[in-house]
């Protein structure tokens, strides 16, 4: 909300018919622009549920608040395991925080 | 644009697919329902019609980090116990206690399947499952959807994603499968299905967010705002009975972004209290159960701190160590990811200063109060051949991820049955091309149509909602007129979708889901005026009747005619199966 396309890292998924976020997206939000990168079609009605982050390649999208509820510029990025998700969390101040856990399989 | 050359009514494809049964929504009870099928009887054909992509639609795209319903047998829980539990959640009722108890008995062995699914479900030293209230308890539920979808697909149901439900395939009364707009190829899907289960989402969008104003993003809402109401509407439309919609769900949420709050109060521990520092619950509502207070409640005695002037309100998270801010913090990141980047957007430390909190704008969702379809106890609508699970089944509240579940195992199972003795008619050509033209004519009304778009009609009806049928903007507070009113721009806005037009596939959903909520929009409404009292202050308040009448002490149903489209409302008593103080969890 909206989900914000690095246009350099963004290569439209080009072994897809549909580039990964387009095909994720819940609310069919994703679609290939004209330059053949990701974008999202109605930045209005995204449900930062951040799918489309989770599963994008090329680490090329980022969930962003809007600016009018969020300081400039806290990022939190996803990293997807195999059975576990790394999450890196930076304030509006450069702090950064890390979370680890599983998020698959046994807790043993 | 994105309308695969689609310029005329012949340039639609159709796809008719025959399958046994038919599963409308991929989501949890769809999910559940899909592998229950298939297990029971390899040989079926199984088919999962799916407006998303399977692997992340719906309510739980992002995560879950908990699981609201278990039963611990150890603790002394029971079915029964948690019907008690239930009605009293719901001021006592009325709750249908037979489809809770049906659900109740199989709800253990649901969520012990997600666990070995692959789904990280926390222990207690003593080797249970960790309770975090009651009820509740704790997992590590990022890839709840991606397991349940995985499922559903290794048990052999075929899934087409990105159809999304049109309208219902009838057979005289009888239901015999459905219509999908292809979103992506353009097609009309006619799937004709011996057996039908509905498991769609519940339906968010009717009334207007409280934050979409002032941040330029429309969905910062509790319910997934893709979940429209569509499973409601087809049912409304094909003259379904439909019961308690009146019974709204409002979520007390974190202010200003939409974040889970049970999390952090019922999890852990963090009381809620208003601008002088008082304790709402445990300081004025004591008598009505305090912080064990019905959901209702809950949301409505902070909203009433803001009426009175003892706003702001807030979760005390200040009690908290940097460890469980962090712990608490990671539980918010398996359901609700971007809350987390909201606080460190603003700089927010949990422990140094409490968590602002404010209502939701109102959601019919039977998955969570009553709202849905009228069923039997095997789930079956009073339309044959249609069954319903999930937040589309009415009438058994609170059942949330592993009662919605349970109730699509349990449809399945009433459907396989119901399935046996039936055969498809063959397709109805002039059904077809009436739904095709419905569907497809937004999209064929040519470049120069002056008329409205989706997005449009859908903000007016959310700014009606609000302001006239009780949304948050108005605490939640209703009145007869302001109804009667809302009925009636309802009625305008139907006639007005004759003007609604769609440039390309995507553009063409959203005109069918406005079109959709409309539906829903106005039984709930018939549902609200017929309901003369105050049963659930928060939920249903009305200014008007501000006590509750025991005349009431029953469900409120409506049908719409589908060739009059009048709406008729009736009621049905409350049978009370489990002994006991209605009122006492």
């Amino acid at each position: 909300m909206p989900p914000k396309v690095d246009r350099e890292k963004c290569d439209g998924c080009k072994a897809e018919n549909e580039p990964l976020c387009e095909q994720i997206c819940p609310g069919d939000l994703f679609t290939l622009g004209e330059d053949k990168k990701a974008r999202c079609r109605m930045p209005r009605d995204c449900w930062d549920c951040m799918s489309c982050v989770k599963i994008c390649p090329k680490g090329a999208l980022e969930t962003r608040v809007p600016y009018q509820i969020g300081y400039h510029q806290a990022k939190l990025i996803p990293l997807m395991g195999t059975n576990s998700i790394t999450w890196t969390l930076i304030d509006l101040n450069g702090k950064v925080e890390r979370f680890h856990y599983i998020n698959r399989g046994s807790l043993d | 644009m994105e309308n695969k050359g689609i310029t005329t009514l012949n340039d639609i494809k159709t796809e008719i697919i025959e399958t046994d049964l038919l599963i409308i929504g991929g989501g949890n009870a769809g999910c559940f329902a899909a592998y229950e099928a298939k297990t029971q009887n390899p040989a079926l054909k199984v088919t999962i019609m799916e407006k998303a992509q399977i692997s992340r639609s719906g309510a739980t795209a992002a995560g879950m980090d908990a699981i609201n319903t278990y039963i611990r047998e150890d603790r002394g829980e029971t079915p029964e116990s948690l019907v008690r539990w239930g009605r009293a959640q719901l001021g006592g009722g009325p709750i249908r206690e037979d489809l809770v108890l049906s659900n109740a008995e199989l709800l253990n062995e649901s969520v012990e399947m997600l666990e070995e699914w692959g789904l990280p479900i926390v222990r207690d030293d003593e080797g249970y499952y960790k309770l975090r209230g009651r009820w509740d308890i704790s997992i590590q539920g990022e890839q709840l959807k991606p397991i349940m979808a995985e499922k559903a697909m290794e048990a052999g149901a075929q899934v087409y994603n990105r159809v999304a439900a049109t309208n219902l395939l009838m057979a005289g009364d009888r239901c015999v499968g459905a219509f999908g707009l292809g979103v992506r190829d353009g097609k009309l899907y006619v799937f004709q299905a011996k057996a039908t289960i509905v498991a769609t989402g519940g339906a968010c969008g009717i009334y207007r967010s409280p934050v979409t104003d002032y941040t330029g993003s429309h969905h910062q809402t509790w319910m997934c705002p893709f979940n429209v109401g569509s499973g409601y509407a087809i049912g409304i439309r094909a003259g379904a009975e439909m019961t308690s919609l009146e019974q709204r769900w409002v979520a007390i949420r974190t202010k200003d972004f939409c974040g889970p709050v049970d999390t952090l109060a019922v999890g852990y521990g963090c009381l809620m209290i208003n601008g002088r520092g008082e304790k709402i619950m445990a300081d004025r509502y004591a008598h009505l159960g305090g912080e064990k207070a019905p959901r209702f409640l809950r949301l409505n005695a902070p909203m009433t701190e803001w009426l009175e002037g003892r706003a702001p309100t807030y979760v005390d998270t200040t009690r908290l160590s940097s460890e469980e801010s962090k712990e608490l913090r990671e539980d918010l990141l398996n359901e609700r990811p971007s809350f987390v980047l909201f606080l460190a957007s603003n700089g927010i430390d949990i422990t140094k200063e409490p968590v602002e909190i404010f209502g939701s704008d109102p959601y019919i969702v039977g998955g969570h109060t009553g709202s849905g379809y009228w069923v039997d106890i095997k789930r079956m609508s009073t339309i044959p051949g249609l069954f319903a699970a999930g937040e589309a089944a009415g009438g058994s509240p609170n059942k949330f991820v592993g009662g919605c579940a349970t109730e699509g195992r349990i449809a399945a199972r009433g459907a396989l049955e119901y399935l046996m003795g039936v055969s498809l008619p063959a397709p109805p050509a002039d059904q077809i091309d009436r739904e095709k033209e419905r569907v497809f004519a937004p999209l064929l009304r040519g470049g120069a149509f002056d008329g409205v778009t989706a997005v449009e009609m859908e903000e007016r009806l959310q700014r009606l909602m609000d302001e006239y049928a009780g949304g948050v903007s108005q605490f939640y507070r209703m009145n007869e007129e302001r109804l009667e009113h809302a009925l009636k721009q309802v009625k305008v806005l139907q006639d007005q979708t004759r003007y609604l037009f769609a440039s390309d596939l995507h553009d063409l959903l959203n005109v069918h889901e406005v079109i959709d909520r409309l539906s829903v929009a106005e039984v709930l409404l018939h549902h609200l005026i017929y309901r003369k009292e105050t049963r659930w202050e928060g939920w249903q308040t009305r200014m008007d009747y501000p006590e509750v009448n025991p005349d009431l002490d029953c469900f409120i149903e409506s049908r719409r005619d589908p060739l009059s489209g009048e709406v008729k409302v009736f009621t049905r008593s409350y049978e009370q199966l489990v002994a006991g103080d209605r009122t006492k969890g």
